[in-house]
């Protein structure tokens, strides 16, 4: 067996080396980092109201049905139909925006892209600094501007809870952005950090919603053929005997 | 021996229109292979696993994947998300793609180090090389399938290598492409294409191994066990060495195959990503012809090849030499039995240039695999250009130092 475990070793190593993120990050920025759990229920069912309240207008996420959102979100149909269908939808529609896309390119010069994967194409940690770091930009077209997302044609949705923020002036070592909050929201910053938290982890969810049946499915096959291997090592030295008598 | 008199009336009446007892026995209960294989040898069946898990993965994605500029990206997720297990097959195909490619080049290695292409298996290795090149087609073509932004961008990129080509290159990228720009009638015969030549690939592995049980099977000691002496507890006329493929190498490759698979699904259920390099972030954003991404990289299992075209200036006006320099790369494989002059035939005997040479060379394809995920620097291309010639030098100077150096005497009897 050692001898094997000596073999597997560089498979071993070539895994480790190629299995470190290679996660493009998109900016500069540095990002506090933030690691999306799809395991808190009531985070996720937060997250989602936060999405169908302050995304959904502009944003769709059509590769997801409110159905699936309800089912494994624990949230009973009755209640989901109630809170996230406003303009006479049906419970398996998938999630599309009301404004037209070229309503939104009139309005925002470009069509706001489908959220369904950002957080496969961002990463969770993208997403939580950027709901964070908007600031009022006199000189940007919608007045916004984001340190993580720089002239994103994105107005700060959000405002109404995180409150108005300007950005400071940089620091002589070059260090992240700072700002200054100008009017308060109607949250508090740690509020307002929790409120985001839950977003992204929703986002990430919808990335892809079989995760956690992923993991689960995950562990029972691994059991399995480890149990599998453990056997098939054992007959194939019971064969073997004969070769190493 | 009377081979007929235990057998059930089914097979007899089978073995009378098909010679189904006299293939099993030929080809697994009396094919004799060499006792001594090591771990190297667990990785041909582990790929063959590969292929057939791929063709059904395929054919089950095929069921619910549409070829078409409009839909193909939705019709992905629909698959993630809609389809019953969904989800499960497309992970294991995508992962799948990327580990056939890690077991072929560790089965391509393991000929490297024991001399496995030597006479008379230069067919054999030939056929295996095609199999690689045929591999790298179907990679290709289904890696434009997703229809996200590498898929696009990626094919864009490799497609127009061929304009470079002087008089013809312009007409056969546009041939190749059906269009002037990667499009919807790209999507479609791409889509034909990858359907197509994992067909050809099962063929071929067939004359793969038509060609290895001819020959029979090298081993870590690079020394013909049907040379040596005969005779072994199930045969008089077989080799001393020699022990039937089943039960012995069945039971072995089903050891080899369990634990493949425990890591194969581990990056499955736990990893399908593989952080990027398994299924890139940007290929989660639906193919834009309108927006080029700030850096294009091929797949890992291109990007030593990737990195040897982007490493040769361009000069007299063309850049056609870094297409020319990667296509050669893969060329000088099929030559390798006619350069290798050593006296010996597996790394354990070959004298220390011959060892020092392999050495290097692997150093190389792993150094330039890396080089051709990151974005090109002065300091990069200078490395890549480096690793390119020792890269080319493994090849072209085999002929003078594999004769070089004192080889060991090999043993007339297999070891270990």
């Amino acid at each position: 067996m050692t001898r094997v475990l000596r073999a597997l070793a560089p498979v071993l190593l070539l895994a480790l080396a190629i299995g470190p993120a290679a996660h493009a990050a998109g900016s500069g920025a540095a990002l506090t980092p933030y690691k999306a759990s799809l395991r808190d229920k009531h985070s996720l069912q937060r997250g989602a109201r936060l999405f169908v309240n302050y995304c959904l207008s502009c944003h769709s996420a059509r590769f997801m049905r409110y159905s699936r959102v309800a089912d494994d979100l624990e949230i009973p149909r009755e209640v989901a139909k109630r809170n996230m269908l406003f303009t006479g939808e049906k419970i398996g529609d998938p999630m599309v925006a009301v404004m037209t896309k070229e309503d939104a390119e009139a309005w925002f010069g470009i069509a706001p892209p489908d959220l369904s994967l950002v957080a496969r194409l961002r990463g969770d940690d993208w997403l939580y600094n950027y709901f964070l770091a908007f600031y009022l930009d006199p000189d940007a077209p919608n007045g916004w501007n984001n340190a993580i997302y720089p002239n994103t044609a994105m107005p700060h949705a959000l405002h109404p809870l995180q409150g108005l923020q300007r950005a400071l002036p940089p620091d002589e070592e070059g260090g992240p952005m700072r700002f200054e909050k100008v009017r308060a929201g109607s949250m508090s910053d740690a509020e307002y950090a929790r409120a985001v938290g839950d977003l992204t982890n929703f986002l990430v969810y919808m990335g892809e919603p079989s995760r956690p049946a992923r993991i689960r499915y995950g562990v029972w096959t691994f059991l399995f053929l480890l149990a599998f291997a453990t056997l098939a090592y054992r007959l194939k030295k019971e064969y073997w005997r004969d070769i190493h008598e | 021996m009377n081979k007929t008199q235990n057998k059930s009336k089914i097979m007899q009446w089978i073995d009378a229109r098909f010679p189904a007892s006299k293939v099993f026995r030929e080809h697994l209960s009396e094919y004799y292979a060499p006792k001594n294989f090591n771990f190297w040898y667990y990785f041909g069946s582990i790929a063959l696993v590969l292929l057939v898990l791929q063709i059904i993965t395929g054919v089950l994605l095929a069921m619910n994947y549409k070829p078409d500029a409009e839909s193909a990206f939705a019709s992905i997720e629909y698959i993630m998300r809609d389809v019953w297990g969904g989800w499960f097959i497309r992970y294991m195909h995508s992962t799948g793609a990327s580990f056939f490619f890690i077991v072929v080049y560790l089965h391509m290695f393991r000929g490297l180090l024991y001399g496995s292409y030597r006479s008379p298996r230069e067919l054999l290795w030939i056929f295996g090389m095609v199999i690689y090149v045929a591999m790298m087609m179907t990679a290709f073509f289904g890696y434009l399938l997703p229809w996200g932004q590498m898929s696009y961008w990626g094919a864009q990129v490799i497609v127009n290598l061929f304009d470079t080509i002087p008089l013809i290159g312009p007409a056969l990228s546009e041939w190749i492409r059906g269009d002037y720009v990667i499009s919807d009638i790209t999507l479609n015969r791409f889509y034909a294409l990858h359907y197509l030549v994992p067909f050809l690939l099962a063929g071929l592995v067939f004359l793969h191994i038509v060609s290895l049980h001819k020959v029979g099977s090298n081993n870590p000691d690079g020394i013909e066990i049907k040379k040596g002496k005969k005779g072994n507890k199930w045969d008089p006329r077989a080799p001393a060495d020699g022990i039937p493929f089943h039960p012995y190498y069945t039971v072995k490759d089903t050891f080899g195959i369990a634990v493949f698979l425990l890591v194969f699904f581990a990056v499955v259920f736990f990893a399908p990503e593989m952080g990027g390099y398994f299924i890139e972030q940007p290929n989660f954003e639906p193919a834009n012809p309108l927006k080029t991404p700030e850096h294009i990289a091929p797949v890992w299992y291109f990007t030593p090849y990737y990195a040897i075209l982007r490493a040769v200036p361009s000069f007299a006006g063309t850049q056609v030499w870094g297409v020319l320099a990667m296509f050669a790369s893969l060329a000088v494989f099929f030559f390798l039995p006619w350069l290798d002059r050593s006296p010996a035939r597996s790394m354990r005997y070959k004298a220390w240039p011959c060892r020092a040479a392999l050495g290097l060379f692997t150093l190389s394809f792993l150094v330039l695999g890396y080089l051709g995920t990151l974005p090109p620097t002065p300091g990069r291309t200078f490395a890549a250009q480096f690793f390119t010639l020792v890269y080319f030098a493994y090849f072209l100077l085999m002929p003078y130092y594999s004769k070089q150096g004192r080889v060991k005497t090999p043993p007339d009897r297999v070891t270990g």
